[in-house]
């Protein structure tokens, strides 16, 4: 990707998170935030090609910590969520 | 696998996001929006592994196992009550892991000479947002958890903020101009962790569920950061819609106070009213017992709860729920007016109402249940105190001034429990408690709730 595309992809999609989201109704806040955060997790990727790269021994450690604790965002986040969502839909049944 | 294959995984990955959290803002469709996400990142994992330009798996393996374990068990074992916390954990997991990815591809970029300007700008950005981010989060956390109390040096936290500010952009430009220097990057995680921590130490609790959707936006920024650093779309496109979605909730939790995001962060709340407390409240706050507060629920046609934070931290959402269910066998509407920043969270009473199994038709809206307070017979105002403010109505001088308030007192009685009058997250006094259509219950929240569900079925019998 050159720069310029780089940002482009960047600008486009803040404006689609923007624009995709108008109204958020207060039940869902807390589920959004928790969802979204652990799609944020997908710094994942980075970690994981950081950790296979075995550079150094340095930014093997650097990259076994990034791995930890984006997994810890990713599993607890989706995890969370799901117990959460989990919790208003049965309470529709009953 | 072919560079176009991983290529197209990424692209199925990037869709999926995109549709989870379109999904995840309706109420109908919010499941399936958390399982789409969920398949999004298992698809970005999946194509990564396969990947065969990685060399080693064991860091990694070892690292997926340890990261799921941990995650896993804090996500299982949490009390509703802790939400808030859990995010700010989460969030700030993020932010450290990508602060990390960022240093780990300069250090390795920079001794294999592949270090182009966007990665190195990449890198500097993510590293300080990252780092930040993890700061920020774990003093908002330690706020969050009661281990730390506002810090009161709002004048010094200020000046630290701006020095670690102009650090900050220092190093980072420091990096973007030699990037082969390592001790660039490890001052720049120690600037941006001051910085963090600088900028939220002195917010007061009222404000956390902003700091909180603040922090979550961030911490998508910090992943569109390491996009650039590695070149990698899928990161871009999933870091920017998290940083736009967390804005955007940024956006409504401080219309919901009637403040802007500058006066959250930079601005001290003067509160000069704390010195006439007694001239609002002496000789003219009416002090109750459950016995009599469960004789006006008994005769009432519409009550309305009012639940706050105060709630909460008492436990006493199950009591609350119980009270409620009495209240309905004997014929009694019950609603439930719910505040937007109402707790420590964006949507807080929510989930905890949700937990304590209180029916979502129950639960209504500020602009919706405004209006309907003067047909309220009782209205039990339960650990709030700043949402339920008058003077926000009232008193153009007053902190909180033009604050959207829910209208408790137009309620025909306003039953207010608290264990004292001792002001809330603002600091102000509440004319509320003096008014004469008010009475106080004094005590701890779900003793105070079950003394009275006890009465009540003892005068229904």
């Amino acid at each position: 990707m050159t720069p310029i595309l780089a940002i482009t992809l960047f600008a486009l999609a803040v404006f689609l998170g923007v624009e995709m989201i108008t109204k958020i109704p207060p039940t869902l806040h807390t589920p959004l935030m928790s969802g979204s955060n652990a799609i944020s997790g997908i710094t994942l990727i980075g970690a994981i090609t950081a950790a296979g790269a075995d550079h150094s021994t340095l930014t093997t450690v650097l990259a076994f910590g990034a791995v930890v604790t984006a997994t810890i965002n990713v599993v607890g986040g989706f995890l969370v969520t799901h117990r959460m969502l989990a919790m208003f839909s049965s309470r529709k049944k009953s | 696998m072919s560079t176009d294959l991983i290529q197209a995984g990424y692209l199925v990955a990037s869709i999926l996001f995109v549709l989870g959290i379109k999904n995840l803002s309706h109420p109908r469709t919010a499941s399936r929006g958390n399982a789409l996400g969920s398949t999004g990142m298992a698809v970005a994992v999946v194509v990564t592994i396969a990947d065969r330009s990685l060399v080693s798996y064991t860091t990694l393996a070892a690292g997926l196992v340890v990261g799921a374990g941990i995650g896993a068990v804090l996500a299982l074992r949490v009390q509703m009550t802790g939400m808030p916390q859990l995010v700010g954990l989460f969030n700030g997991s993020g932010g450290a892991a990508s602060a990390l990815v960022g240093i780990a591809s300069l250090i390795t970029a920079a001794d294999n000479a592949t270090d182009t300007t966007q990665l190195t700008v990449g890198a500097a950005s993510t590293i300080a947002i990252g780092s930040a981010t993890f700061s920020g989060s774990t003093i908002a956390v330690a706020k969050l958890s009661e281990k730390l109390n506002r810090v009161r040096h709002g004048y010094w936290a200020r000046i630290l903020t701006a020095l670690a500010a102009a650090a900050t952009v220092s190093l980072s430009v420091a990096i973007v101009l030699d990037p082969g220097t390592r001790l660039w990057g490890w001052l720049l995680i120690g600037t941006g962790i001051v910085l963090g921590a600088a900028i939220v130490a002195p917010i007061g609790g009222a404000d956390m569920p902003v700091v909180v959707a603040l922090l979550n936006s961030l911490s998508g920024l910090a992943a569109a950061g390491t996009g650039f650093v590695l070149d990698n779309p899928v990161l871009i496109v999933a870091g920017s819609l998290v940083g736009a979605s967390g804005l955007i909730l940024t956006g409504i939790m401080c219309r919901a106070m009637n403040r802007t995001l500058t006066h959250v962060l930079f601005a001290e709340m003067t509160s000069h009213q704390t010195d006439n407390d007694d001239d609002i409240y002496a000789g003219r706050v009416t002090s109750s017992s459950a016995d009599e507060v469960a004789m006006m629920l008994d005769g009432a046609q519409l009550v309305a709860f009012v639940p706050g934070y105060g709630m909460a931290v008492a436990q006493a959402q199950h009591a609350v729920r119980d009270l409620c269910q009495q209240l309905q066998t004997s014929g009694t509407e019950v609603v439930f007016a719910i505040h937007p920043v109402a707790g420590r969270m964006p949507g807080h009473m929510n989930v905890l109402l949700a937990e304590a199994e209180v029916p979502y038709e129950q639960l209504i809206e500020m602009e919706e249940i405004n209006p309907r307070f003067r047909q309220v017979d009782v209205a039990v105002v339960i650990g709030a105190n700043d949402v339920v403010n008058p003077s926000a109505q009232n008193d153009p001088d007053s902190p909180i001034a033009g604050m959207p308030i829910l209208d408790a007192h137009n309620a025909r009685t306003v039953v207010v429990i608290k264990r004292s009058l001792s002001p809330g997250f603002a600091g102000i006094a509440n004319p509320l408690f003096a008014a004469d259509n008010t009475v106080m219950l004094f005590g701890d929240g779900r003793e105070a709730v079950s003394d009275i569900t006890r009465s009540l079925r003892e005068t229904t019998r």
